[in-house]
């Protein structure tokens, strides 16, 4: 190719790339509100297409058959697995697609970082850094997606993992100095990438699966970075622009969750709260547990004003969502006004509760988050708690030993009312006692979360 | 591009992306990471280029897979994100289907 068609595909490319980038930031833009949302997600997909198609033109490419059928592989496996993952699995989805974008930004650094073409030291460090953070981005989304999806049943631990986890950063550090430096050999680079594969394996093992959406947030975070820095290097706006924006929305978003669980990211990263707990509360729980039966609690909520749903990750287990909207039109056809509250950290990402809610049909008016909803319990018959637990535990409010002191909870206690399904009488995922079980104004309905729902549904049914 | 250049880039991209983000409403947490989970799928991209100017075994196969990663999260972010905003309806859209 001569200099001037050279020049002509530069300017075509980089031409192209503004329009993508345009069409990301309106697309992310739209999406966050749900009547353009729908919008929004197209536009981004254009911009996609578009980048994808004028990136054949960059000058000096060869292997174009390699790469067409890579695409190929790559869209197929992703294309059927989107198509088909139920909507409960979405959470491990969106780690799986991530980490292969984290994979994909290590991979670039590999190619750029084995070829010796890289000469910069600037080019180099930020290669580097791009590398490790993918790779870190990439195995520990892997676990991630084999917590969620009951691969990896166990959080594992061991004595010295803290400083295990130093010795690996440190030795990281090193390696990725003496390639930055330039001339490193092989062995070298290759024990970089090994490392830093191996820290995001060892940073993921220990947490557990409440502290998912945090984990699932911040990976998603990470990748837009090292996107953004293995754009540097092949000096492509495209990426860094888009890869940037992502890098920041979403440590906004990682933000937001830990803020929702009342925790810092380095205590959930580091303390591996998720699943143990429990063990240092010390405040006794009195009282006990009373049990109801289906009948009594439909006639309940068939006679009500107000009732408040709170669904959490039991539901999503359940798979009691559809049977939970089909209660909602029952009791709404008798004028029983319906509301969903929906914690920040419910389910195993942002926002799980509410794109199962959606899947059933659940208008989105009537679903409120915990700003807006908290004040109404008070005014409400029942609150009916699916799979909830810590997200509604009165002890975040009163015992300051409790983990989970200080988290802002839902006040279903305030209702009139407290119905509780669940499926035995043991403690949560987090294993802490819920004292809201124990309160005066509260009944168990012991059961399968979908099971006791179509129960209550037959006995409004049978009240005509 | 010079590298000067490249890192006002940087800084107008992450305030863009922080300013777009912020108060978004809860219900669309999922759909928005979901939705820039995709837009990072812009590293095929970036994957397309190293594949194209590899030599050797060790950079063909490591290029090739990373723009099969590339692809598949460009595409299955773009399918979850798309099914999911699907599903977002309001109660006047409900009824206007006749579905209740």
């Amino acid at each position: 190719m001569n200099m001037t068609s050279d020049n002509t595909a530069r300017l075509l490319i980089d031409a192209s790339y503004l329009l993508v980038a345009f069409l990301f930031i309106m697309g992310l833009k739209q999406m966050s509100s749900p009547v353009t949302a729908k919008r929004g997600i197209l536009w981004a997909g254009a911009g996609m297409v578009i980048a994808t198609a004028v990136s054949f033109a960059y000058p000096g490419m060869s292997n174009y058959i390699l790469i067409l059928a890579a695409i190929g592989v790559g869209s197929a496996i992703a294309w059927v697995t989107g198509k088909r993952v139920a909507m409960t699995d979405m959470p491990q989805m969106i780690a799986l697609y991530n980490g292969m974008g984290g994979g994909a930004a290590a991979a670039i650094g590999a190619v750029e970082l084995f070829s010796g073409e890289v000469h910069d030291t600037v080019a180099l460090t930020l290669a580097v850094v791009g590398s490790v953070i993918g790779c870190v981005s990439f195995s520990g989304s892997l676990i991630a997606f084999g917590k969620l999806q009951g691969l990896i049943k166990k959080s594992y631990r061991f004595g010295g993992q803290q400083f295990f986890n130093i010795l690996l950063v440190l030795g990281i550090i090193a390696c990725g100095a003496l390639v930055a430096m330039g001339g490193a050999s092989t062995a070298i680079t290759s024990t970089l990438f090994g490392l830093a594969l191996l820290l995001g394996l060892t940073m993921t093992l220990p947490i557990g699966g409440a502290d998912m959406p945090v984990v699932i947030s911040l990976y998603n975070a990470l990748t837009g970075l090292a996107v953004a820095f293995e754009g540097f290097v092949l000096q492509n706006a495209a990426m860094i622009i888009a890869g940037t924006v992502v890098g920041s929305a979403g440590t906004l978003l990682t933000q937001l969750m830990a803020k929702a669980m009342n925790r810092s990211l380095g205590n959930v990263l580091f303390s591996g709260f998720g699943d143990t707990g429990g063990a240092t509360s010390t405040q006794a729980v009195t009282g006990s547990m009373k049990a109801i039966e289906a009948n009594d609690v439909g006639v309940m909520m068939a006679f009500a004003q107000k009732v408040i749903v709170v669904p959490g990750y039991g539901m999503a287990v359940a798979q009691a969502q559809h049977k939970v909207w089909e209660l909602t039109q029952l009791l709404q056809d008798r004028s029983v006004t319906v509301k969903f509250a929906i914690h920040p950290v419910a389910g195993r990402m942002p926002g799980h509760m509410n794109v199962l809610l959606a899947e059933a049909g659940v208008p989105y008016d009537i679903i409120a988050d915990i700003d807006e909803i908290n004040a109404e319990f008070e005014t409400a018959d029942v609150a009916l708690i699916i799979g909830a637990n810590d997200v509604v535990n009165p002890v975040a409010r009163t015992d300051k030993s409790s983990p989970i002191y200080g988290m802002p909870i839902l006040n279903a206690d305030k209702a009139k009312n407290v119905i509780v399904i669940k499926r035995g009488q043991g403690a949560g995922f987090s294993g802490i006692e819920n004292a809201l079980f124990y309160l005066d104004n509260t009944r168990m309905l012991y059961g399968d979360g979908q099971a006791a729902v179509a129960q209550l549904i037959h006995s409004v049914k049978a009240l005509g | 591009m010079t590298g000067m250049l490249a890192l006002y880039i940087f800084m107008l991209a992450a305030f863009t992306g922080y300013e777009v983000i912020a108060r978004v409403p809860v219900i669309l947490h999922t759909p928005l990471m979901s939705g820039s989970n995709f837009v990072h799928g812009i590293v095929l991209v970036g994957a397309m280029v190293a594949l194209g100017h590899a030599h050797g075994p060790l950079e063909l196969t490591i290029g090739f897979i990373g723009v099969v990663l590339g692809a598949g999260n460009a595409v299955g972010g773009y399918v979850v994100t798309e099914r999911m905003l699907e599903m977002f309806k309001s109660s006047g859209q409900n009824k206007n289907k006749g579905a209740h």
